[in-house]
């Protein structure tokens, strides 16, 4: 069985988050009725022209700086000449021989913990396309040009990636970053953020890469997993039964979890790019692009770096602290409640049931129904031993619910915790007396019984005996009498 | 009688309310009514809208308001969106077309209080130089109506020749005003790139289209430019810079002025338009001028490198045209490719579909650095020819034909000789460099024209020599026999 190693390259198309399109002013909103945001410009009438958006070229240098790349002081808008209902012009404008953003990288964590650099081979701007609509219309098409004119940023990787899941670490980590950076909402389903796979495989050790299929019309993480192992799979069934990998397009087909051939490069367009005489060549002088830089946030690297050093957080929870702007000002406000000294407790509340609540709900940081002034509050009671950390789980559920503050909570349902010595002595005692074969077994030997007397006893204080006191008194009484 | 009026004098007799421009906007919709079914010069009059138009400019002045086009009529050349009206770029396939907005060119003659007589037959698309490739129809030139008044904008000219209105739009992007102007014995003036917006005016070759104007003189010109020119933020390529008074520069002296004669142009030139040409250069020293020999190596190249680029660009700025959204669609489409092939293909005519298909050739993997890549790289080396001269002179001159206007039909079946009439004008597209094309005398009954070439926004100094020679020459005046 031959050793195969499998090459991958992404191109992502982010939509960037400006208000009107990349050549028009009409809104990119998403999700309006067909055709009500298309201007006259978006619908290729006779005699427009188009006008760049600088919003979005400030889009484009900011993620540049942040993956350290070269931004070009001119760059070119070219056509892109091809024929479909949903593209008006005939063409599309686009990038091609001289990107705004140069070559930059970023680096992914693998599973072993190792960091890898994945290089950015260039990222450039262009218009998206409008869509076809086939559903509710006998014997036509319709076409809807609301995304028309829409802005992209395709961010094209280098072959880099070696497995299915570093080329999913690889989107996420740019997820994260262009979410980081505001630059695009991220919304998967609408198609806001989106890749194309180049795979191929070859034989360990070998410098030449294997020919390569491109995957097109990925917009989940989990395609992009499934359609890559699949193609992967059916590269070396393909190789090793003697036959050869064609270059071609491939559409990954969800419902069926394969991919299918679309076109061979023989039948691919002449796409015929020149450069766009309506708009001359754009020039970013110095200036702009450190106006651009003063912008830039804590990026999420260094954002984790920040938490691991400060908060003396181990790399993973330092990581998920900062998976985004929301959560690592969340996490950092809770801990501004509390201390840097209970940093660990607080990322463990975040990670753990703050976290759980979200996701029950299907919600996002921004939308928690307990803030992190509230949820400071409710630790300050574990830290101070109003309550342990096992009541304080059932003022969370409360404060989640009902939307009150901790100590509400606690008074309402007298969840204080019991730290007087001589109430617990009395329960202890009640149990003993009702247990008296355990006691005796305890007695023999079976330390084991101790978790039972333990739980005996909080049953009867409903769960508010400080744990602490509770065991030093158990003890004390089981071992003497 | 009021057409041969100039614009200066009728926006005198307007001003002094000697006549309204209800009543010189009905004069000259008499005249196109009795003359356009001859000429053909006009493929939409709209002679409501003008009367309307007519009535407000007339109120505009009542309210105190001034301006030399307040009330002027003019035509425009069916290549500029005019709203609500139809704009059918001489083509089958905008046949049916209204434009739902105005060219900028449009919206500024509007706001100056210009009448909108109609729309002016030119070649489909602005490709040719004859008119014949017009869906609509041939025009005909009003100095014979068995010849061609040149083209594209052969429309404009002959309306303005025939005195149908004091002035017309045009475009120019290979000599597409020069060239008509030139063979119907008016003044067209050609602009710097970026000096009057794009926006609106239907996209042959982008990189070369500019708008400009026909009048009958120079001085008429520098009215209607002034008008249309200026930085339009939905034009990328129009430029931010001021706008010079150019009818208040009309009048300086030409002492001094150096001017260029273009050696290239000037070699194998027919003897009497060369005659012609010498008359006309002797007539600018006896003002003043001084002249000297000036050479461009990389011209004689334009005729070839301008039809590798304009046909590339065309060949995309015509996809638009798919039979989805607006004009001409074919019956039945069986699917998606029928749609656009039928479409398309009854939509053209074969002009057109020669130059997307060039185009699309010259724009193809494989050809693309032979053609497209080759041809910019000799735009460059035409640019910095013209550079080089315009260092050590302030005008060129040169014929603008190299012969009057031909017969109807006798080049229709030879493209390359067709091409080759544009021969003095295209280095001037090529440049992005303001060019105006003169009356200058007659070959065999027939106008003839001088072509004034002069440095980036030197539009104010080309006017002020062309309006000199035209104090001293009467050929601007002559009109054609039936039309005076």
């Amino acid at each position: 069985m031959m050793d195969w190693e499998v090459v991958i390259g992404l191109e992502i198309h982010a939509q960037l988050a400006t208000r009107s399109k990349i050549f028009s002013g009409a809104a990119t909103a998403y999700g309006a009725p067909p055709n009500t945001q298309a201007c006259l410009v978006d619908l290729a009438y006779p005699g427009v022209l188009p006008v760049l958006n600088a919003e979005a070229v400030r889009m484009a240098v900011k993620f540049g700086l942040a993956i350290g790349a070269q931004i070009s002081e001119r760059s070119i808008f070219a056509r892109k000449n091809y024929f479909y209902p949903d593209l008006p012009k005939g063409y599309q404008i686009s990038q091609y021989e001289q990107p705004v953003v140069g070559r930059g990288s970023i680096t992914i964590a693998l599973d072993d913990g190792e960091a890898k650099t994945i290089g950015i081979t260039r990222a450039h701007l262009e218009e998206d396309a409008g869509k076809s609509l086939h559903e509710g219309l006998a014997n036509a098409s319709g076409i809807d040009l609301n995304r028309a004119g829409t802005p992209l940023l395709e961010i094209v990787s280098e072959p880099d990636m070696r497995s299915a899941k570093e080329a999913v670490a690889y989107m996420k980590k740019l997820h994260m970053l262009v979410r980081y950076l505001e630059i695009c909402d991220g919304n998967m389903q609408e198609g806001s953020f989106r890749c194309d796979a180049n795979v191929s495989v070859r034989p360990r050790g070998e410098r030449k890469f294997g020919t390569r299929a491109e995957i097109k019309n990925l917009n989940s993480f989990r395609f992009v997993e499934k359609a890559i192992q699949h193609e992967v799979a059916r590269q070396i069934d393909l190789i090793e039964s003697g036959g050869h990998v064609v270059q071609e397009t491939r559409l990954y087909d969800s419902d069926k979890d394969e991919t299918r051939s679309m076109r061979s490069k023989e039948e691919a367009n002449d796409y015929r790019y020149f450069p766009d005489p309506d708009l001359l060549p754009l020039a970013i002088d110095r200036e702009f692009i450190e106006a651009v830089r003063t912008t830039l946030p804590e990026l999420p690297d260094q954002k984790a770096a920040r938490f691991a050093s400060a908060f003396q957080l181990s790399a993973y929870d330092a990581q998920v602290l900062s998976a985004s702007r929301e959560m690592g000002a969340y996490f950092e406000a809770v801990v501004e409640h509390v201390g840097a000294a209970q940093a660990k407790l607080a990322a463990n509340w975040v990670m753990g049931e703050l976290s759980s609540a979200l996701n029950r709900d299907g919600l996002e940081i921004d939308a928690t129904r307990v803030g992190s002034r509230s949820l400071g509050g409710l630790l300050q009671r574990i830290i101070d031993g109003t309550i342990s950390g096992k009541i304080a789980k059932e003022v969370f559920e409360a404060m989640w619910s009902e939307g009150r503050e901790a100590d509400a909570i606690i008074e309402a349902k007298g969840l204080r915790q019991i730290t007087d010595d001589g109430a617990i002595a009395r329960a202890i005692d009640t149990v003993i007396a009702a247990n008296p074969q355990q006691l005796a077994d305890y007695r023999a030997g079976k330390d084991k019984l101790f978790g039972f007397f333990v739980g005996q006893v909080m049953k009867a204080t409903g769960g508010k005996a400080n744990p602490a006191q509770l065991n030093a008194l158990l003890k004390a009484k089981l071992g003497g009498g | 009688m009021l057409h041969n009026r100039s614009i200066g004098e009728l926006a005198e007799s307007l001003a002094r309310k000697e006549i309204s421009s209800v009543e010189l906007t009905r004069h000259f919709l008499a005249r196109i009514e009795a003359m356009n079914p001859t000429l053909n010069a006009l493929i939409t009059v709209t002679a409501p809208q003008a009367l309307a138009e007519a009535a407000a400019a007339d109120r505009r002045r009542a309210a105190g308001e001034h301006g030399p086009l307040l009330g002027i009529p003019l035509i425009h050349k069916d290549i500029f969106c005019t709203d609500g009206v139809r704009t059918s770029c001489g083509s089958r396939m905008l046949d049916s077309f209204v434009a739902p907005y105005d060219a900028t060119v449009v919206e500024r003659l509007k706001a100056a209080g210009a009448v909108t007589l109609g729309k002016a037959n030119m070649d489909e698309f602005a490709m040719g130089s004859s008119n014949e490739t017009s869906y609509y129809g041939p025009v005909r030139n009003p100095w014979d109506p068995a010849r061609v008044p040149g083209g594209s904008s052969g429309g404009s000219a002959a309306s303005v020749a025939a005195r149908l209105a004091p002035f017309a739009t045009g475009t120019d992007t290979g000599g597409s005003i020069r060239q008509p102007a030139a063979l119907t014995g008016i003044t067209g003036i050609k602009p710097t790139y970026g000096r009057v917006s794009r926006y609106g005016m239907i996209a042959f070759a982008s990189s070369l289209d500019q708008a400009g104007v026909f009048a009958r003189s120079a001085a008429d010109a520098a009215f209607a430019l002034q008008a249309m020119s200026g930085f339009d933020p939905r034009d990328s390529t129009s430029v931010d810079a001021p706008v010079p008074d150019y009818a208040g520069t009309l009048d300086a002296p030409l002492a001094g002025l150096r001017i260029g004669l273009l050696k290239e142009f000037f070699e194998g030139l027919e003897p009497r338009n060369a005659a012609l040409i010498e008359a006309a250069i002797g007539v600018l020293r006896g003002l003043g001028a001084v002249t000297r020999e000036v050479s461009l190596p990389s011209l004689p190249l334009s005729v070839p490198t301008y039809y590798v680029v304009a046909p590339a660009e065309c060949s995309s700025n015509l996809s638009r045209f798919d039979g989805v959204r607006y004009g001409h669609r074919c019956e039945n489409p069986k699917d998606l490719a029928d749609l656009y092939q039928r479409s398309r293909g009854e939509g053209f005519g074969a002009e057109v579909k020669r130059r997307i298909m060039t185009g699309t050739y010259v724009l193809s993997a494989g050809y693309f650095d032979a053609y497209y890549l080759k041809a910019q790289k000799v735009r460059q080396l035409i640019t910095d020819d013209f550079r080089r001269a315009f260092a050590e002179v302030d005008l060129l001159v040169s014929p603008t034909t190299p012969t009057p206007a031909f017969g109807i039909g006798a080049k229709v079946d030879d493209p390359v000789t067709m091409y080759l009439n544009d021969i003095y004008t295209i280095g001037a597209n090529l440049a992005g460099l303001p060019a105006l094309s003169a009356p200058c005398g007659f070959v065999d009954g027939l106008p003839m024209g001088v072509q004034l070439i002069g440095p980036h926004f030197a539009e104010a100094r080309l006017l002020n020599a062309a309006h000199q020679y035209q104090r001293a020459t009467d050929w601007h005046r002559r009109a054609a026999p039936g039309y005076a």
